[in-house]
This record gives structure tokens, sequence and C-alpha cells, in this order.
């Protein structure tokens, strides 16, 4: 029989106890009988025998064994009873643990899902991403290299240890069926769904007849694509799509929420179709690389090949594989700042959290005291003090756990408008939900706060100097619960100023931020991106032919001022870093200085208004043919030229490998990387190139970059219809995309302090409000138990006045203890911010001087109330509760 | 009447494994049994008798059914296991050890003391 068989028949035992000293007792009886007592008499004695007969049952019960398990039974129930009959208590208690623990929950089901879950693929400990490297490739900078197309078949024929699978990051106009779209294209392997182990949602996966220059035109609509076009109807497949000019069949749809490093493709086209000369050469390395391992295979053993591969492959093609190596690690979700940002949050809810702990801790500790008499009782009576402390925590878990459960709930309601205050900011939203993890977390985080805010009050349970305590009959307040319950406030403020301070930061950050000059004028400015109609890009001559139509028919539309066309747009995802040197001179790759390449039209300057320092701008005379010539902002003269004249100075730059370039100007440095970041970026020296001295041989990859900027006179989203009807082309074939204003991309720049700021100043609001309740509880506690003694003051000649400070002066120690251990933890905390948010600098002394007065105004308004109601006690009624 | 003896600490369990050993037995007869044999000097602490059936029914030394008496009555019959038989003897004769070795230190002391 198990313990649990035990319990369960624990009813069946009982009765039978019953029946064993039952029968016990009428033997006894009888044999005294048969001796000659009378049988009242002999009843007595053979009760008398026996000894209290519950005493016994309850001595058999314990010799049993299952005690604790019917202890813990009777504790719980009775933890329910105490709780059902202080309703008040109880529904505060709770509240307070479900909003911790909810908050809580809420964050650790977003940095589950997107930074500790495995990456939605199947068995993904086994797949790796293959990357290659040089010597001078600034990892740091570019992140890990791609392949080269070749050299990637190569290592896909080469390795037995790991299926390799890759594809090229693309984008093209979708002209038929239906309005032109720019789309995100996926030249893929056709191994690439197997290889991740994610079946098609419908159809087929590329052939790998198809995966070959000249095979079949086949293509696989990404999910959202299929809903948004086809209506998610199935008839999609076997219909033909245009991309760029080209005529695919569509053979299968990807499964839904199926992303690539966080992209979701919108068409997926076979990789080995693709003749364009980037993928025809193992100079360029377009190709993203995954594998994965085969059933036996060790990461050692894939790199191993891979390194073999790649040496061989660097003596065979010197010129452009020399020192170049090909190598392997672990598939990780790329979910960049969002993962510091999340455990940030994750952290600052944790602190609420502890507020929240030390406040049901210190109502609980009340409890306890005012239940001091009855526990001692309890003790008097037999009960041992390792039991009374289990009580008291069990009491005090069935309260966590109850939170926790509440907590879960509020998640479970929460966490969908939480994700959507992200505005798709946050990657592999799609992947958080609440799983066995998630309520595996809640459930310790119950546990945890459950023992942390119990602790305390059980430990109170009574040992020693029983008798003082039943003699004092709750009149007494020992000094060690005062101790605590200050602790407990003091703890609460710091905590409370921790969160504020932060708050404080990040607002002072986004006020300085949002008044910080871009570098040029960001009003009135619209960029979007463009792609020209496909029947356009034939030759060099028409490519530059339609582009000069693009902008000569943009200046028709009413309200445009000016317009301009440029690759990399500041704030705006997307940058060309490029190494250069002041001499012919050039040392390797990675030990030349990087600048920021931007490639414009010559009224980029007057269309984002940019201010020109020095010499001339762009010209239409800056034309093939022409002198190559280049504009630097101030802070690349000052890094290559230290300050002495630019103009006119020559610049190397390798990959524009046409001869030095001429300086001609200095214009003013652009906030490229946001208002934010642009401080800390690693490369911020800027350069501009014209349009026009763009090679023909890369005139046409340039096309597929290109976006317009315009400066309008009227408000610039009014024109985007105008504008995207004069601009569709002939064919009508020609569509703007990504269209925003400069003013949404500053701000956007700045989006993730704004939702720091939200949240921490969402925290540090609750934490002021839980900590405020903390404070005004306790005292009230306190001041309660001090009526006798107010009472006692009041009748030797207390004034009001000294009544209200003898509870506020209490109050003003706990909270300038408070404040103070706060602002060391604040500064402590402030490095972490400043560390992982950019633009956040060190704790500002005005940051402090406003946050820390609205802390001790809470804590002075919160102990108000106590106090007051001290001032008024009656001093006959205090006297006489004595 | 004779002086009554106060059991030594853990001997309890020794003399009801004893008496068990003898046949099945209820709790009754137990307490009976014990207070005769040891003519009246063993004054079982019936309070204490069941706990301790209990504790050794849970330790396994113990089995028990319920039989009818000769009376006709249900009783809750104990007898003893394997392991109690086992342990009946290591304690049995770990006991014999103690007696003998405290009879041997008590006839010493007799010529020795005063």
């Amino acid at each position: 029989m198990n313990w649990w068989q035990r319990l369960r028949r624990r009813k069946q035992m009982d009765e039978q106890l019953d029946k064993e000293l039952g029968f016990h007792l009428e033997q006894h009886m009888a044999d005294l009988i048969a001796r000659g007592c009378d049988p009242g008499e002999a009843r007595r004695q053979a009760r008398l025998a026996l000894g209290g007969e519950e005493q016994v049952k309850e001595e058999c019960r314990d010799a049993r064994g299952t005690l604790w398990l019917d202890d813990l039974w009777q504790d719980v129930r009775y933890a329910l009873r105490t709780l059902w009959h202080q309703r008040g208590f109880a529904a505060v208690a709770l509240a307070t643990l479900a909003i911790g623990i909810g908050a809580t929950t809420v964050m650790f089901t977003v940095v589950n899902g997107v930074v500790l879950k495995p990456l939605p693929y199947f068995e993904p400990h086994r797949l790796v991403a293959v990357h290659g490297h040089t010597e001078t490739w600034n990892v740091a900078l570019f992140g890990e290299q791609n392949l080269a197309h070749f050299d990637f078949l190569d290592c896909q024929r080469g390795t037995r240890s790991a299926e390799l699978t890759g594809w090229v990051y693309s984008s093209g106009t979708l002209s038929e069926p239906g309005e032109p779209e720019h789309v995100d294209e996926m030249e893929s392997s056709s191994n690439l769904f197997s290889v991740l182990g994610v079946p098609l949602f419908k159809g087929r996966a590329f052939l790998p007849e198809e995966d070959r220059p000249g095979g079949e035109p086949v293509a696989i609509l990404g999910y959202s694509l299929w809903q948004r076009r086809f209506a998610g109807s199935p008839s999609a497949l076997g219909q033909a799509l245009v991309l760029d000019g080209k005529r695919y069949v569509i053979v299968g749809v990807a499964a839904a929420g199926f992303r690539l490093y966080g992209y979701e493709g919108d068409v997926y086209t076979p990789m080995g179709q693709d003749t364009a000369g980037f993928m025809q050469s193992r100079g360029p390395h377009p190709v993203t690389t995954i594998a994965r391992l085969g059933a036996n295979a060790l990461l050692g053993q894939a790199r191993a090949e891979l390194a073999m591969l790649g040496n061989r492959l660097s003596k065979q093609y010197p010129d452009t594989n020399k020192d170049r190596g090909i190598d392997a690690q672990p598939l990780r979700p790329e979910v960049g700042s969002v993962r510091s940002t999340l455990w940030l949050l994750l952290g600052a809810v944790g602190l609420v959290l502890l507020i929240a702990c030390a406040n049901v801790a210190s109502l609980l500790l009340a409890r306890a005291v005012s239940r001091e008499r009855e526990l001692a009782m309890r003790v008097a009576l037999g009960a041992g003090r390792g039991r009374l402390v289990r009580q008291c925590l069990t009491e005090s878990v069935v309260l966590g756990l109850s939170g926790g459960a509440l907590g879960v709930l509020l998640a479970v309601v929460g966490i969908r408008p939480f994700v959507s205050l992200w505005q798709g900011s946050l990657p592999r939203a799609d992947e958080i939900h609440l799983d066995w993890r998630v309520l595996l977390f809640a459930l310790g985080a119950s546990l945890f706060s459950g023992l942390l805010f119990g602790l305390a009050p059980a430990l109170r349970a009574p040992s020693r100097e029983l008798e003082q305590t039943l003699r004092a009959g709750g009149r007494s307040i020992a000094g060690s619960s005062r101790r605590l319950h200050t602790s407990f406030v003091v703890s609460e403020i710091a905590l409370a100023a921790v969160l504020l301070v932060a708050a404080g930061m990040l607002g002072n950050t986004l006020v300085r931020l949002s008044s910080t000059d871009p570098g040029f004028n960001i009003r009135n400015v619209l960029v979007t991106r463009m792609g020209l109609s496909p029947g356009a890009l034939g030759n060099p001559a028409r490519i530059r032919a339609a582009w000069q139509d693009v902008l000569d028919r943009a200046r028709r539309v009413p309200g445009v001022q000016s317009i301009a066309m440029v690759d990399t747009v500041p704030m705006r995802e997307g940058n060309n870093q490029l190494g250069y040197w002041t001499t012919a001179a050039i040392p390797p790759e990675n030990r030349q200085p990087i600048a920021l390449a931007t490639c414009v039209t010559p009224d980029y300057l007057e269309a984002m208004g940019i201010r020109l320092l020095k010499g001339r701008f762009f010209s239409d005379q800056d034309r093939m043919g022409k002198e190559l010539v280049v504009v630097i902002d101030d802070v690349m003269a000052q890094n290559a030229f230290g300050g002495k004249e630019a103009v006119g100075k020559r610049l190397w730059i390798p990959e524009m490998d046409s001869g030095p370039v001429r300086v001609v100007g200095v214009v003013r440095h652009v906030r490229h990387w946001g208002l934010a970041s642009d401080d800390q970026a690693q490369v911020r020296a800027q350069f501009y190139y014209p349009f026009a001295q763009v090679p023909d041989q890369l005139l046409r990859r340039w096309s597929e970059l290109m976006s317009i900027a315009v400066r309008t006179r009227v408000a610039p989203l009014s024109i985007v219809e105008a504008l995207r009807k004069e601009l569709r082309g002939e064919g009508n074939d020609q569509v703007l995309y990504e269209v925003r204003s400069m003013d949404q991309l500053a701000s956007a720049s700045i989006a993730r302090q704004r939702f720091l700021l939200l949240l921490f100043g969402i925290f540090a609001g609750v934490a002021l409000l839980l900590a405020s309740t903390g404070i005004y509880g306790v005292l009230a506690y306190l001041t309660g138990r001090r009526v006798p003694e107010i009472g006692m003051r009041m009748a030797l000649g207390a004034s009001v006045r000294n009544v209200m400070w003898l509870v506020l002066r209490q109050s003003a120690g706990m909270t300038c203890l408070g404040v103070a251990i706060g602002t060391a933890g604040a500064l402590a905390a402030g490095r972490i911010l400043e560390r992982l948010v950019e633009g956040v600098r060190p704790v500002q002394p005005s940051t402090l001087a406003v946050v820390i007065p609205v802390l001790v105004a809470a804590a002075f308004f919160a102990s108000f109330v106590p106090a007051r109601r001290a001032s008024r006690i009656d001093p006959i009624t205090a006297l006489r509760q004595e | 009447m004779t002086a009554k003896s106060d059991l030594p600490q853990g001997t309890l369990d020794l003399l009801i494994l004893k008496v068990v050993a003898l046949g099945p037995v209820h709790g009754y007869a137990i307490a009976q049994r014990l207070q005769q044999v040891s003519r009246d000097v063993v004054q079982v602490p019936q309070g204490s008798l069941y706990p301790a059936l209990h504790r050794l029914e849970n330790r396994g030394l113990l089995d028990a059914d319920w039989k009818e008496t000769e009376t006709g009555r249900e009783a809750k019959y104990y007898r003893l296991t394997r392991k109690g038989r086992a342990q009946l003897e290591t304690e049995a004769a770990s006991w014999r050890r103690l007696a003998e070795a405290v009879g041997l230190i008590l006839r010493l002391s007799d010529g020795g003391a005063e």
C-alpha cells in the first residue's frame, strides 16, 4: 500500500480504528463486569485504562506515516478558511500578487517566445549556420559572411556529415496577376523546406532539375502573399505569376509563419535558375546557408569537412578564395537588440514583483503579530514549532498560488495587447504563446513569492517566552516586528526608487533625443523606394532615361518642391559601408577606415535640407567620363584630413575600383543611424557620390536599390496617391513601396526608447502605487498598535501636532533610508540601462531632482492618513483599552 | 499490590512482537497477556499499545486481519511477518545480552560497594 492509497483509504482506516478501540473497551468492560464491577464503573475504568481515546487515535494516525500529507491538506483547508474569513485582506493581497505575477508572466512569455524557444523548425538543435570567413573581414561590423553561389554548390556536393541548403534575399515587382506590387523574393535551393523540416502548406517543393540554369520556371508562394493576393484559394496552384517580367508557374504554398531569419518571403523561386552576374562568380557572396547535421554526425565533423572544402577551394581559385575559410556554428534566432530590451523589461517587472511581495509580506506580518496569542496558545497545547512554521508557510504558499493563478489569467488576457504594443518591431511575434514553460515559470514565481513573503511571518512563530505572550494578549508590540515592518517599507521605497529613476532617465533621454538636430530638415520630406518597370531595365541608357523620366514626372506633381534619388535613406534600414584611404598605398581591408557611402542625384542636398559647409555639391556636369567626384561630411573631413582643407583632396575607395576620387565639397553630418544610435555608431563618416557616375555594369543592380526623396510644400503623405499615379509608367508596372515621411522615420528611430519609457513608466507607476499602499498599511497597523501609548501621551498633554509628528517621523525615517538605498541601486541600474539602450546618458542630478520628490511626496501622503487618524484618538477611550 | 515498573524505552515493541509470535492475537489480548505473564509487574500503558501496533504494522513487522472471536465479535488480529520474526530474534538477542551485562555489573557491585 503506498501513501496515496493510504490517503484514499483514510476514512476506511479511521472506521477500523474506531472499531478496534471499541472492541478493546468492550472486552475490558466485559472482563471487569465478570469480576464483579457494575457496568457504569466498568466503563469508567476501561476508559481510564486506555487513556484519552482521541489522543490514542491521533497517535495511531501519526504511526501510519501519512502525516505530512494529512497535515498539508489540513493546512491548506485551514488557510483557505482563514483567507475566506478575512476577505478584505485576501482581496488586497491577491490583487497585489496578481498584478506582480501577471506582469512578470507576460514579460516572461515574450522572452520565452522570442529568445528562449527553439526555432520553429524540425529538430532545430541539429541545424547549423554555415558561413565563410577571412582574416580581413570585420565580423563585428558586418556579421558573418555568406557564401558565393559556386562555393555553396561545391560545399553542398562535398559535405557528407550535413545537408546544406541556402537562399538569396532578393526582391522584385510582381506585376501579374492583379495590381503591380513590390514583393520580397527568396531564391532558394530545392531542398530548403526538407532540410528545415517544414512541410509546405500546399503543393510541392522545387525539384532538383528545376534548381538549375534553364530549369522550368516555378514558384512557391509565401503564406501571407497567398492569403493577400489569392485570398487563400487552392486554385492558385498551377496559375502563373509575373515577377520582374519573368513568368513563373505556382507549384506550392509555404506553411503559415514560415520565416528565414525572421523574414517571411512573398515568393520563392529556384536559386539555381538565377543567371545574374553576381550568381555566376565566386566574388560576391550572396547565399545564406544553413545545414542539417546527419543522423550520427557531430558539429565538429561538419566543421572539419567544411574547413577542408574551404581549403581546397582557396587553392583551386586563389583569385577569389585566397585565405577564405568556411565554418559552421549552431543556428540561433536573430533577434538583435530586442534581446537586451526584453531582459531589461523582465528585470524591471521582477522589481515590481518584489515590491508586491514586500507588500504582501508586511500585510501577513501584521496578521501574524495579531495572531501571536493564538499561536502561543497552540504551542502551549503541544504543537511543535516546525509544525507552526509549516502551517504559516502553507498559508502564504496558498496565497501565492492563488495570486499566481489570477496572474496567469491576467497574462492570458494581456499578452496579445502587449505584443501589439510593439508595433511590429518584435521578431518571432507569432511564436509568443503561453506554453508549459510559461506555466512552469508562473508556478515557480508564485511559489517563490509565497515562500518569500511567508518566511518572515512564519519565522515569528513563537518558541520562547510563551507565558509572556499569552499574558500580554496581543497588546504587546514586539520590537522585531517593528524592525521587520520598517525593513519592508524601506525595501519597497528603494525598489520603487530604482524604477522611478530608470523611467526618469528614459524620459530625459527621449526629451533630449526628440530635440536633437538630425543634421537635416526632417519636416516635409517624403521618401519611398521605387521599382522601375522591368521593361526599362534592358540596357544602361534606357535605365538612365527611365530614372530621368521619373524625376521629371515627379516634379510635375502638385506640392512637390524638389526631388532627388538616393540609395540609402537616413534612419531607414540599409546602408553601404565602404573602406577608404587617403593615399594610393591602401592597407588591407580590416585596417581601412570605413564610411557610409550614399549614391544621390544633384538635388539631394536641397530635397533633404542638408547644409553645405565648403566647396560645392554635385551638378549635372558630374557625369560618366568626367573626373569622379565625392562630397564628404564634416565627420569624414575630420577623420580623413584631420580638419585640414578637404576640398580638392583625393580619396582611394577600393570597392569603387575605378581609381581615386576627388573631394569637391563638405556637408553637415546626417544622423544616419537614427536620433538615438548615431552617437555610438561604429561607422559615422559619410560620403556622397553621384548616381550619374555609377558604372554601366552596376546600373541595373543599383536601380533595384534606389529610392526617391521628395521635399514637399504640403504635408508629405498627402501627395502619395498623386505621385503613385504619375510614376506608374507606360507599362503601368512601376511601383512605390515603403513610403514614409522623414518624420515617421525619425520617430521610428527612437521607438525603442519610447516603448521602454512607456513600460518603465507603467512599472514605476505601479511600483509607486504598491509602495504607497505598503507604507499606508504598515503605518496604519503600527499606529493602531500604539493607540494606548498615544492616548497616554495625549492625556499627558501631547498636542495634535506632536502626535502627527510622532507618526510622520517614523515614516520620514523609513522614506529617507529607502530613498538613500534606492538611489544607490538606481545608480547601479542606470549603468545597465546606459549600456543596453542607445542614447541613455548617466543618471543626471536633474532626473533625481524630479523623481525623488515624487517618491517622497507619495510616501508623505500615504502616511498622512494614519497620522491624522492617530491625532484624533480620544485619550479616554484609548486608555480604557489598556 | 506489587510495585509496578515503567517499561524501559523501546521494550514495548519487543514485548508485543514476542506475544504476537505465539499466534494471531488481538490488541486487548496482547495487553492482557503482557500483564498476566509479567505477573502484573509490567503495567502495559494501553494508550501506547495501539500506536505501537500501528507503527509495527506500518513498518511491515506485523500483519493484521479482521476475524471473528470465539464470542462471535469481529476483532483485528495481528500476526508476525517474516520480517517481524527476524526483528524479534535480533532484538531479543540484544536484550538478553544487555540484561546479562547489567546483571553482571549488579552482582559485582553487591560485594564492593559501601
